[in-house]
């Protein structure tokens, strides 16, 4: 059940990455959907949860858009794997928390996926800080209200059904 | 179960799903070179394995070599040592040998083109006393010398058997103070005597006052004595100046260096013509 929630998290990331496309920021673009996912289920479910899930998000992702398969999909892994590291060892309840989280992931994200693109010289990112310190923020805000929805909706919902029982 | 382990060692997870990220990067992408990533990336790493593991190697054998295996260097230092002034001595030899060698070839040379009948000597001792300057040469008259023979070398006039014995003979040098020999300068021909001064300088003698003379002029002998061939070296004017007996004082310096003489041409007759001006 938790591995199918996990997976449509994946697969709505990657639908709704693929139409906010268009928002972008000096050439990149100015929120990661699909990182968001990552970082969160390896908050949620520890390392090796965040490893696979950054391994398959990013795959995939490399599938949809970029010209090698595997840099996206190991600065993903990377990023879950250490996010659920961090999530063991630190409480990370908090929105700050959190947001300097989703900032330190999407930092480190940038660095594998441009590092190795221009090691491998097969792109050049002109200038690439203030567009990755754009997403980074950008990560950082809609990544923590994300979250805060994603864990204050079921209660919501469980709520709003459990007030309408009384009523009548 | 096995995913479970898997589970429990994120490690190894993470490393294997570097090394899967790392292949399929590599197997995409070329090297500037046009090499697979891949195999660059193995090919280097090996290669820097087998640098260390090669510097390693040569630490350990640089190590034997310097240290461990200088056992018994010591002996081998003290023989290459012994052997090396063995060799020096006889570096020594050589050399001298060489340049004995070179002497006589000196000597052949003026003995041919002097067209005389001479006798070649070694000079095996010199003056018993430092009043006179005379040196003793291994021919007697068991060779043929005679007194007043000539004495030459291929640098110029030596002196002239005064005293042969069997098989010894002594030679007073033209710088002895009883020596003297009729010569000329060659450039104006004007003739005088040389004599011997002692001091290891020579002295042309009647030499007029009005006569032509420079210092640098040579002065050769001039065959007038009976004695030596006309025409060998004598020296070069050192010094000239006027004289009140209506003489030049003419100071000659010797062509001969008389402290270096090894090897000698006796002229045991004089020759029959003139030896050539300039050839000798």
């Amino acid at each position: 059940m938790k591995i199918a929630a996990a997976a449509a998290a994946i697969l709505a990331a990657l639908a709704l990455q693929t139409t906010l496309a268009g928002l972008v920021i000096r050439g990149t673009a100015a929120i990661d959907l699909v990182l968001i996912v990552v970082v969160y289920l390896a908050l949620k479910s520890g390392p090796v949860t965040g490893l696979v899930a950054g391994t398959v998000a990013g795959l995939i992702q490399d599938s949809l858009s970029n010209p090698i398969l595997g840099i996206g999909g190991l600065a993903k892994t990377m990023v879950g794997f250490l996010a659920g590291v961090l999530a063991t060892q630190f409480i990370l309840t908090g929105p700050l928390p959190r947001f300097v989280l989703l900032v330190l992931a999407t930092f480190l994200h940038a660095g594998i996926f441009i590092g190795l693109y221009v090691l491998l010289d097969l792109r050049q990112f002109p200038d690439p800080v203030p567009a990755v310190i754009g997403q980074a923020l950008g990560n950082g805000f809609v990544g923590v209200v994300g979250f805060q929805l994603v864990e204050w909706l079921p209660g919501f919902v469980d709520r709003r059904r459990a007030g309408r029982f009384l009523k009548r | 179960m096995a995913l479970a382990d898997i589970r429990q060692r994120p490690g190894v997870l993470l490393t294997a799903a570097i090394l899967l990220h790392v292949i399929l990067i590599s197997a995409q992408v070329n090297s500037a070179s046009g090499l697979p990533v891949l195999q660059v990336v193995t090919f280097g790493s090996f290669a820097e394995v087998q640098r260390g593991t090669m510097a390693v190697v040569n630490g350990v054998g640089d190590l034997w070599a310097g240290y461990i295996g200088l056992q018994g260097v010591h002996e081998e230092n003290d023989a290459l040592k012994q052997e090396l002034r063995a060799l020096q001595v006889r570096l020594q030899q050589e050399r001298a040998e060489a340049q004995r060698t070179d002497n006589l070839r000196q000597l052949l040379e003026l003995r041919e083109r002097a067209n005389l009948d001479t006798t070649a000597a070694e000079v095996i001792a010199a003056a018993a006393s430092p009043e006179f300057r005379t040196v003793t040469i291994d021919k007697g008259t068991g060779e043929g010398l005679k007194a007043d023979m000539a004495v030459i070398s291929p640098a110029g006039v030596v002196g002239r058997v005064i005293l042969p014995s069997g098989r010894a003979s002594k030679v007073q040098l033209l710088i002895d103070r009883n020596a003297a020999a009729g010569a000329l300068i060659e450039r104006t021909r004007v003739q005088g005597v040389v004599e011997g001064f002692g001091d290891g300088s020579l002295r042309l003698a009647y030499v007029p006052g009005t006569a032509d003379v420079r210092p640098g002029d040579l002065v050769v002998t001039s065959g007038i004595d009976g004695i030596y061939p006309k025409g060998f070296v004598i020296g070069t004017i050192d010094h000239v100046d006027r004289g009140n007996g209506g003489y030049h004082v003419i100071t000659v310096r010797p062509a001969v260096d008389f402290t270096r003489l090894e090897e000698v041409l006796v002229v045991r007759a004089p020759a029959s013509r003139e030896v050539p001006e300039g050839d000798s």
